[in-house]
């Protein structure tokens, strides 16, 4: 098929960015869509031009790199799929296709398509980890059973890969279902609780600090979300700082 | 605590609060207003009530006022400051494919609220606190009506069909945003997965009862006078 | 320089406590002092730089990604073995080492292996106290599955994203040391040489990718822990950015590199389907428990699949060639995974490949879904079901067992893998080659240590499923951390390390006329140009099944390649901006020595072992054998161009085990 193209191209974070239009042709319904940005960079590279920069790593859907935001839809139009697990065949010959970079406050643009989400990570070292000395002189791994229903639950928030889908899509770049998800996963575990509450107290802080906005609970993040992560988990987030606040 | 109404989560949660108040309030409101269909007397009786009542003017009623006031005005803080949170817009955006119009447009149907809720008071509360404050008239009654003058006024108000109309409109939007608002409050505070699909049918219920119930009322009226 | 593997005296069981209670130490106060540099964040490097720091000394830790959670040990599936034996069916550590070096094809160190096998059960501990979300039963404890063919159920997990899991733990304890101070993280930053100071290592030369800055670090040890080398294939499982620059940077300074030939070819893998692909996706092991592998019984069948004229569901049971239940009937479709890999390849090169590149056999569950179905039909009382019925049945068993995979697989090839069987081919997946480290983990250059799947490692020939996690996490929790001391405690009166001498000079200019190069070098060809042709002479020649001829031919189209690669490349843009071609063309260059190197390691290593399979070398039957002067890992020293490189044989004794043939029939 052939397609028309409408990307974000941007050198730097100090340079004003712009879309522009390419056409792309043979392409086959087979190729993710990753594969198709790769078929459209050796054609640039071939004429001479610069290719477009995007980030992507594993291409399986787990490292959380890739993040286009296409047709105006994190990840695309495909349900519970990444970026790089979205295949052409949800495309048709002739189509006209828009992909940006995430967009917020807190995520600056790199280059092209690719932004910067070290916000995340500083939200983790507020907090995201168990105060555990890393030697292995702890207590045996079965000394404390663990209800499976919270385990289980704490397994779907820890599913969370980082990507900023949930960011990228929110009418108000609220960051609250990635953070929720990890302050959901500690606060199920007993291991967790001991910090619970400077957790959330100190993640919830970095998050503001940081820019993001606020939840107005349209669970566009929860739709949007290629591990399907749910909005229970900002719920929790908010017993879980209210219960430390008060 | 200070530090929790600063944080994010805080103001959603203040902002839950408020409406939750306002929600049992609208509830109360729309239960006398329609004592005005069912029986007139008993209508102007809560109404004289609840117009004279020391508690409800002076404890309740500026609670609401205070709610009121907060809440629109906590949310257009948090509006500005999300807008700040978008940095560059994007060139295409389709928010219909993941959320309902109505929970991305808080803000447009609070608006439109709002501006009832001007004339609300122009109609309404403003000359009650004429009467009430600055003539001094507690009595409840007006020259040419028997017994009290609250359902009179109602009915006065009602007859003009431009007015209702937009009564109509404005009660449109107030569904809108409880749709969204009702469960999405409940959100805020964390409520919990267990109870969520009950709290969404309750919810459902509320944003389509409160305002058919409203608009009844004066429909009601506009034709039955 | 002959090669001391520092493998310490005693009984195999009692060497790594004698070890510990006898290195150097080096004390707290002190600690702080010394720094180290670890590149790469993955299981190995992420737990090794957090274990470090929470020791006390200053961490500088480095990822090519935008943040150490993105390490591809995040797409390992299966799970982490651990000789807990918390199902009482007989684990022991003995077990495991037994297992472990049995699954490598005896071509692994032994005391490395019982090591290994001795701390696998502090992983599980350690993980469980960080919060890691492994998977457990009704009454709350942890749960174990069954893999790879042993005998006992060792295997942890946390559903099909145990590596995602287990590096989040990692990436948690590193956020914690970051937030303390102690670790300094440099995301987007590549390692593109390391600096010798005295013979020492003593730091390196690093790229911002993002500015393209050229910086310069020092420390008073190295740690490399940048993964496998998969991708010198092009295609693999591998991440796109999995590369071999860090390991190779320190070979060519002087770290030996051992059993580069050794490679992992995954049976299970979604098949390739055209030109275009960039990368393979893995299926789990574990389908093979309840899916039959087939290929049309005759050559025409093939054909009019692969033309589209007729379908799998076509062909009746006497028209298929079930070659693994043929070939070894005792083990079946559950062979290990070199066997099931050379089959497939074996049938798909005899023209009965299934898909339209004809490198496809299938996985049929139609079997299982009968055999669970009716299974079921007795369980619910069903008197003379349908064939539907049973069906039906049989098909929400398997999708409770692996619906995932199969909604993986449906998204990827658009194929309902419940009505027509699934494609499968293999795939490169893992590299059992690497720097080769003494017993300490540190390479040949004193002070530059190597680990995780970086390394020549722990798995011999051929690597059991569910222990590549394993090894990373207990190299980076619980070796390194004590070995490096005995190392760093002639160092606490060192001092900080200038990066302002003529050394560290020296290597950035190397670095940045390499780079300078790339740019300059208006050439006609892409980086991906030569990646794929490179591919291609790989996994022809040196792919699942090798010989003398193609070896050589290997060797020859490499180096050409590589001589064609330095004048004709084009790199577009500029080398002071975020630049992936830039970056990626100095990967490719590294693999195109590597691939060399691989080829004539292949070649020397007259025998089949594990994954490198020698096609002179086999049974009457078609099998791998073995041969007992070959007991040795090939650690090769560098002088210049990998035809030159020298050979350094480790021998490998077995004290504890006996050696014996791998049969599968």
């Amino acid at each position: 098929m052939d397609l028309t193209l409408k990307i974000w191209r941007q050198k730097d974070s100090n340079t004003k960015g712009q879309m522009v239009d390419y056409k792309v042709t043979e392409i086959s319904e087979h190729m993710s869509f990753l594969e198709m940005m790769d078929v459209m960079n050796e054609q640039l590279i071939t004429k001479g031009e610069e290719p477009v920069a995007f980030d992507h790593d594993c291409r399986e859907g787990i490292c959380g790199m890739c993040s286009m935001y296409i047709n105006g839809e994190a990840h695309g139009p495909d349900r519970g799929v990444t970026t790089c697990q979205l295949h052409m065949r949800m495309f048709k010959h002739g189509d006209t296709i828009t992909i940006e970079p995430w967009r917020a406050a807190a995520f600056p643009v790199i280059k092209d398509l690719v932004v910067n989400r070290s916000a995340f990570d500083r939200i983790q070292h507020a907090g995201g980890y168990i105060s555990v000395n890393t030697s292995g002189n702890t207590q045996d791994a079965n000394s404390i059973p663990i209800q499976k229903q919270a385990a289980d639950q704490a397994m779907d928030a820890a599913t969370c890969i980082g990507c900023g889908a949930c960011v990228a899509t929110c009418k108000n770049s609220s960051a609250m279902l990635f953070v929720g998800a990890k302050v959901s996963q500690y606060a199920l575990l007993p291991q967790g609780q001991v910090e619970a509450a400077d957790r959330v107290k100190n993640m919830v802080a970095q998050m503001d600090l940081e820019g993001f906005g606020n939840c107005t609970n349209t669970g566009a993040c929860e739709v949007e979300c290629p591990k399907g992560i749910s909005l229970d988990n900002i719920a929790r987030m908010n017993r879980e700082l209210m219960k430390a606040s008060i | 605590m200070g530090g929790f109404f600063n944080s994010s989560i805080g103001r959603k949660v203040a902002m839950a609060l408020s409406a939750f108040f306002l929600m049992f309030f609208l509830l109360q409101h729309l239960s006398i207003n329609l004592l005005s269909v069912f029986s007139p007397e008993l209508f102007n009786e809560v109404s004289h009530f609840m117009g004279t009542n020391p508690v409800v003017q002076f404890a309740l009623q500026p609670v609401l006022i205070f709610a009121v006031v907060f809440h629109f005005v906590m949310g257009f803080i948090l509006e500005v400051r999300n807008k700040k949170a978008n940095g560059v817009a994007y060139v295409k955006n389709n928010g219909a494919a993941n959320s309902s119009w109505f929970s991305r447009n808080m803000i447009w149907s609070g608006v439109t609220i709002l501006a009832f809720i001007l004339l609300h008071f122009i109609d309404f509360w403003f000359p009650e606190i004429n009467t009430k404050f600055i003539q001094g008239d507690w009595s409840g009654t007006i020259e040419g009506v028997d017994g009290y003058r609250y359902y009179e006024e109602l009915v006065h108000k009602f007859a003009n069909p431009l007015r209702v109309g937009a009564y109509v409109l404005a009660f449109v939007f107030l569904g809108l945003h409880l749709a969204h608002g009702f469960t999405s409050a409940f959100q805020s505070v964390g409520g919990t997965a267990g109870r969520k699909k009950t709290l969404q049918f309750i919810g459902k219920a509320y944003s389509i009862v409160i305002p058919a119930g409203f608009v009844f009322v004066a429909v009601y009226h506009l034709f039955n006078h | 320089m002959a090669l001391d593997s520092k493998i310490p005296k005693g009984p195999i069981q009692d060497k790594w406590t004698d070890y510990k209670n006898h290195i150097n130490l080096v004390n707290p106060a002190n600690k702080r002092h010394i720094d180290i540099i670890v590149v790469g964040t993955g299981l190995a490097g992420g737990s090794a730089a957090a274990t470090l720091a929470e020791l006390g000394y200053n961490v500088k830790a480095f990822a090519y990604q935008d943040s150490p959670r993105r390490a591809h040990s995040i797409a390992a599936q299966g799970g982490i073995n651990a000789a807990k034996n918390y199902q009482g069916d007989g684990d022991s550590t003995y077990r495991l080492f037994y297992d472990t070096v049995k699954g490598g094809d005896y071509r692994s160190r032994e005391a490395n292996v019982y090591r290994l096998a001795e701390v696998s059960v502090n992983i599980i501990d350690q993980c469980v106290a960080q919060g890691v979300p492994f998977a457990r039963d009704y009454g709350g404890l942890l749960d174990n599955r069954s893999f790879g063919g042993v005998l006992v159920s060792r295997t942890f997990y946390a559903k099909g994203q145990t590596g995602q899991q287990l590096l989040l733990g990692a990436y948690s304890a590193m956020n914690r040391q970051i937030a303390r101070g102690k670790i300094e993280m440099f995301n987007r930053h590549e390692m593109l040489d390391v600096v010798k100071v005295d013979g020492k290592a003593r730091g390196i030369i690093a790229r911002n990718l993002v500015t393209g800055e050229i910086e310069r670090h020092s420390a008073h040890a190295v740690v490399i822990a940048s993964g496998g080398y998969g991708n010198v294939y092009f295609l693999s499982t591998n991440a796109m950015g999995s590369n071999v620059t860090a390991g190779w940077k320190v070979h060519k300074k002087g770290a030996y590199f051992a059993n580069p030939c050794y490679t992992q070819i995954h049976p299970t893998c979604i098949p390739r389907s055209g030109d275009y692909q960039s990368k393979l996706t893995l299926m789990s092991e574990s389908l093979r428990n309840d899916g039959r592998i087939w290929v049309p019984a005759k050559l025409e069948d093939a054909k009019a699949i692969r033309e589209g004229k007729k379908k799998p569901t076509d062909l009746s049971e006497e028209e298929r060639d079930y070659y693994l239940e043929r070939r070894y009937p005792a083990f079946g479709n559950l062979v290990p995974r070199d066997v099931a890999s050379r089959a497939a390849k074996e049938r798909c090169d005899e023209g009965f490949g299934v898909n339209a590149t004809g490198e496809a056999v299938y996985l049929d569950f139609a079997a299982s879904f009968v055999r669970y179905g009716e299974e079921q039909a007795k369980i619910q009382n069903l008197v003379n079901p349908t064939k539907e019925k049973i069906k039906e049945l049989g098909q929400a068993i398997v999708k409770a067992k692996y619906g995932n995979l199969f909604q993986m697989y449906e998204k990827i090839v658009d194929e309902n893998p419940y009505e027509t069987p699934m494609m499968i081919y293999p795939a490169v997946h893992y590299t059992m080659g690497g720097v080769w480290v003494d017993y300490n983990l540190m390479t040949t250059i004193p002070g530059c240590y190597c680990i995780g799947e970086a390394n020549f490692s722990d798995h011999g020939a051929n690597r059991l499923g569910a222990s590549a996690l394993m090894q990373g996490l207990a190299d980076g929790y619980f070796v390194l951390p004590y070995t490096i001391g005995d190392y760093l405690a002639d160092d606490i009166r060192t001092g900080k390390i200038s990066t302002d001498t003529p050394e560290f000079a020296e290597a950035e200019a190397e670095v940045k006329k390499t780079i300078e190069f790339f740019v300059n070098n208006k050439g006609t060809h892409s980086v991906d140009y030569y990646h794929k042709k490179l591919g291609l002479i790989m996994w022809e020649k040196c792919g699942m099944s090798r010989n003398a001829q193609g070896l050589k031919e290997a060797i020859e189209d490499i180096s050409a390649l590589r001589k064609d690669f330095w004048v004709n490349v084009n790199v577009p843009g500029t080398d002071k901006e975020y630049n992936e071609q830039l970056a990626k063309a100095g990967r490719v260059a590294d693999f195109l020595e590597l691939g060399e190197l691989f080829a004539k390691d292949a070649l020397i290593r007259e025998e089949s072992a594990g994954g490198h399979f020698r096609e002179e070398h086999q049974t009457p039957e078609g099998e791998a054998k073995r041969l007992k002067e070959f007991q040795f890992v090939s650690a090769w020293e560098y002088k210049g161009e990998p035809k030159d490189a020298v050979l350094h044989k480790e021998a490998l004794e077995y004290e504890n085990i006996e050696v014996k043939e791998r049969s599968y029939k």
